[in-house]
């Protein structure tokens, strides 16, 4: 493996005016992040280290019941502990917040329980106190009284709508395909998303072989290490946040909605992320550490212990239903496509992920006629979220374990079958849209390639089995979404940039580094990129979807390109002729005749795109680009057991061009790495609503005994024609396969079928104890 | 509330004291009374290695570690590695290898990985597994931490043999 190259410190910028003196290509270098020594030596700046001076910290009391009305909350044992300042629950929050609920597509999640309860974990109240201890003593002696109320904890009996979570939706009126549910009584769904492509019944009903599966996948949550942490500091007609979000913009405009003030009196701050991967976009703790500061009149913390984090956030459980036909010659010609996500108590981003990853719930195949059905969930459990994939990597597991059963049923090569099946370049999705530069068959050949797959395979004789699986997949990216960013060129002609894209270990702030270096042609390490700040940093949707480098990588070239131009006419304005070696310092000392001035460079970014047909779906341009990635597995399993060893995980993935491939590399390795946990022993457990297992010693993640003794993570050669220098999305393509290739290479060693996460020894042995015809017994 | 009472222990080699209550970890005292933020709470059960404190030269969990237990101690922290503002072996290899993506759980690494090399100065695969199996990293960067390992191994052989 080359270690990537320790550049020496760059001499200061010389950029010529015209015919510039060449630096070398920024965009490619494998450069080491820019923080990277503040990250070694313990010194970089998180929200976890903060404090300010005065400041508060607040303990939550949560809610111990799934669902029901509160009676009572009675504080006056936590009051009278010596150092608590004050007890604060919803009723006080709408004193300063009149109508405290918030979330990106309802709003429906109040910052403090008001009269009912939703979900176990809910916020109920919290102790403030100088000391997190006393705070901490204190919330144990708050005793709440409830009526409780029956709740549903399933997806598909909440699909039934017996037991209502809530009693009306309240759509946020941000987007059009959620306004017809405003007001809407008796349902827990909260979005119904259609596609409809031909007519799957004639199809099914004229098909040669006609399959249908049903598959499910657990509850797992994020778990970054940093836990869910703000600050917030309301000085009467201003309010600081610092916060660890994913989503600096989002906040600022949520938060001034609640407040009813203009964006321009809320401010929001993020420094480094102690990890995200989309449990940290939204509101999190920022609206309710804004109610605690105003209430309080002092700067308030709230850190949560891990414990906490449980019943934050969380990915979406699934359940998909999906029915296909298939042909004489293995084509398939029909698929019907049912998801259920179970978002959970509070919609967060739940329609959104039904809608924007339902639309590839039939995966990257050439299917005549498709009809897909997804439905966002409420039920009484904590809220689900974006993690990582927005949802398709639960579709995958579906889908592409559904892709094996058939083939095996009609004794076709599943590779083969894939084969016969994928859209290739140029040819459609099931919405319409163009698959462009999308390398399916790239992907696939590449690791069928790399797995030897036409070779034979040893699969073992004794007790212990071997297996081999592939798995294939796409994703669009959220769209149509916004970055702007600023590219700031000093006197001396040294360059700031401006971006508000959260950098949480991913590298963003390398890579738009690197955009701005190429453009301007200085080195990447000499741009300073300023920590994410609503009053300095534009506007950004969010760091999300895999959409940063595309969408925001956009505006920052076009900002760097803006300041590069108006570098050139201020040299014309100055008379230099062409070729003269003049540098931006001299432009700056030659026109005011100091060092002094600026030259600003803004960019803004926001993709084509047509909104899908109501109903059918169908739209001509669903994404600016595809995501797109393959695994091959090897797998050892213990039939005496049911332990099941990943010998070998090959990840593939069409990245486009890398802007910096060592950081795109570890991206695809990190991705995979954490899909493996979900796939292989990652479950909450859950008892009347209550998380049994939620604590790091119960809830196991990924560590280094975990990693295959192969790991192989690759990309195939790509161009994103439409991205910034060839490059796109690349932070969660790895995730989408790994669950169905072991899944499938499980199948290959011991002709087991599983169709539910995570593929625990517990239950590869039911299934083989199972096929054997003497059942374990239910524990 | 409960009695304070005075600890004096050695940071990173200077002599400090601290007042503190019984039911204080050595991380709570590191950070809050000596702004020494590279070891952060995290798990809060010992088990993530993000809070890894190093006291009389044993890697600790400084998150369930009792601050009075360090009277008397030698404690250092990730911030006695580049004390003259060199780094250590281990960190230039943490930067060389990209071994870290969010960087949280990276000073506990950094300073388990000294201690291997301590121990091992020429581990091999399963070694290194075993050795740093106490430390999570959520971004799954274990792959380049294994090769950092390896190149802060032959770094430390070298300046050794120079």
């Amino acid at each position: 493996m080359p270690s990537a190259t320790m550049n020496p410190t760059p001499s200061p910028p010389a950029l010529a005016a015209e015919g510039r003196v060449a630096t070398g290509p920024q965009v490619g270098r494998s450069l080491p992040r820019l923080e990277a020594r503040e990250k070694v030596t313990g010194r970089a700046e998180y929200t976890h280290n903060l404090r300010l001076p005065g400041m508060l910290y607040g303990k939550v009391v949560r809610s111990t019941i799934a669902h029901g009305r509160i009676r009572s909350i009675d504080a006056s044992a936590a009051k009278a502990v010596p150092g608590v300042y004050q007890v604060v629950a919803g009723e006080d929050v709408i004193k300063v917040i009149p109508h405290p609920y918030y979330g990106p597509a309802f709003h429906d999640q109040p910052i403090l329980a008001i009269g009912k309860v939703h979900y176990v974990g809910e916020p109920i109240a919290v102790v403030l106190a100088e000391d997190p201890h006393v705070a901490e003593t204190a919330a144990t002696l708050v005793v709440a009284e409830y009526e409780e109320l029956p709740a549903v904890y399933d997806e598909l009996e909440a699909a039934q709508n017996r037991v209502l979570v809530h009693d009306e939706l309240k759509p946020a009126g941000t987007f059009a395909d959620l306004k017809h549910l405003k007001g809407v009584r008796g349902t827990n769904i909260a979005l119904d998303y259609q596609l409809r492509k031909g007519d799957v019944e004639k199809a099914f009903a004229e098909a040669a072989h006609v399959f249908e599966h049903e598959f499910r996948t657990q509850k797992v949550l994020h778990l970054a290490f940093e836990p869910f942490v703000s600050i917030a500091d309301y000085k009467g007609d201003r309010l600081t946040l610092y916060t660890a979000s994913q989503g600096p913009s989002f906040v600022r405009i949520e938060i001034a909605r609640l407040l009813g003030w203009p964006e321009n009196r809320v401010r929001v701050k993020v420094p480094f992320l102690g990890g995200g991967y989309g449990g940290k976009l939204y509101i999190k703790l920022e609206a309710l550490v804004t109610a605690l500061s105003m209430i309080a009149k002092r700067p308030v913390k709230v850190s949560l212990p891990m414990e906490e984090v449980f019943y934050t956030i969380t990915r979406h459980p699934m359940t998909f239903r999906i029915k296909s036909g298939v042909d004489e010659h293995g084509r398939i010609t029909a698929r019907r496509c049912e998801v259920f996500w179970n978002g959970g108590a509070y919609a967060d981003i739940g329609p959104r992920v039904a809608q924007k990853s339902g639309f590839t719930a039939s995966g990257p195949y050439d299917i005549e006629n498709v009809s897909i059905d997804s439905y966002a969930l409420y039920t009484n459990q904590p809220p689900a979220g974006a993690l990582r994939g927005f949802g398709v990597p639960q579709l995958v597991w579906a889908y592409e374990s559904h892709t094996d059963m058939m083939a095996r049923a009609l004794r076709i090569d599943p590779l083969e079958f894939r084969r016969r099946n994928i859209t290739r370049e140029g040819g459609r999705h099931a919405t319409g849209t163009p698959l462009e530069d999308a390398a399916v068959e790239k992907v696939l050949e590449h690791v069928a390639a790399r797995m030897n797959w036409s070779k034979p395979f040893d699969r073992g004789t004794g007790a212990v089995r071997r297996g081999r699986g592939l798995a294939i997949a796409i994703k669009a990216v959220i769209s149509p979404t916004t970055s702007v960013a600023i590219v700031n060129v000093n006197a001396d002609g040294s360059t700031t940039l401006y971006c508000g894209t959260v950098d949480m270990g991913q590298g963003s702030d390398t890579a738009m580094a690197q955009i701005v270096g190429e453009i301007l042609n200085i080195p990447a390490e000499s741009v300073n990129v300023v920590p994410r700040d609503t009053d300095v940093t534009p506007y950004d949707m969010g760091t999300l979807g895999s959409r940063s480098l595309f969408h925001m990588g956009h505006a920052v070239k076009r900002a760097a390109e803006e300041a590069r131009d108006k570098i050139a006419s201020l040299a014309r304005e100055l008379g230099l002729p062409k070729g003269s070696n003049y540098s931006v310092a001299d432009l700056f000392q030659k026109k005011y005749g100091m060092q002094a001035g600026n030259i600003v460079g803004a960019g803004v970014y926001k993709p084509d795109y047509v909104p899908p047909q109501p109903g059918t779906g169908l739209t001509p341009n669903v994404t600016p680009f595809w995501m797109v990635s393959g695994v091959g597995a090897e797998v050892e399993v213990d039939t005496e057991t049911g332990h099941v060893r990943v010998t070998r995980l090959l990840n593939v993935c069409d990245i486009g061009r890398p802007i910096n491939p060592k950081i795109c590399e570890s991206q695809i390795s990190g991705a995979a790495t954490m899909q493996l946990g979900f796939t292989m022993f990652e479950k909450m457990h859950f008892d009347g609503g209550q998380v049994t297992n939620a604590s790091l010693a119960d809830y196991k993640i990924p560590g280094f005994h975990d990693l295959p003794a192969a790991f192989e993570n690759e990309t195939v050669e790509a161009y994103q024609s439409n991205g910034p220098f060839g490059g796109k999305g690349v932070g969660e393509v790895a995730t989408f396969c790994v669950s169905p290739a072991i899944g499938n290479a499980i199948d290959d060693a011991v002709g087991v079928r599983l169709t539910e996460l995570p593929l625990n020894p517990e239950a590869v042995l039911r299934a083989l104890r199972a096929k054997e015809n003497r059942p374990l017994e239910d524990a | 509330m409960t009695a304070l009472r005075t600890i004096s222990f050695t940071l990173n080699g200077k002599q400090v004291s601290a007042q503190i209550a019984p039911h204080h970890s050595l991380l709570e005292v590191v950070r809050n009374d000596f702004s020494l933020y590279g070891a952060r709470e995290s798990c809060g059960q010992g088990l993530c290695g993000c809070c890894t404190l190093i006291v009389d030269g044993r890697a600790v969990s400084g998150c369930l570690y009792l601050a009075a237990f360090a009277d008397g101690a030698a404690v250092e922290t990730i911030e006695s590695l580049d004390r003259d503002n060199v780094l250590d072996p281990v960190q230039e290899a943490f930067i060389e290898e990209g071994a870290f993506q969010c960087g949280f759980c990276t000073p506990g690494f950094v300073l388990m990985v000294k201690q291997l090399l301590d121990e091992h100065p020429d581990p091999d695969d399963d070694r290194i597994r075993d050795y740093l199996s106490g430390n999570l990293c959520r971004c799954g960067a274990y792959p380049e931490i294994l090769r950092a390992v390896k190149s802060a191994a032959r770094k430390r052989r070298a300046s050794k043999a120079a």
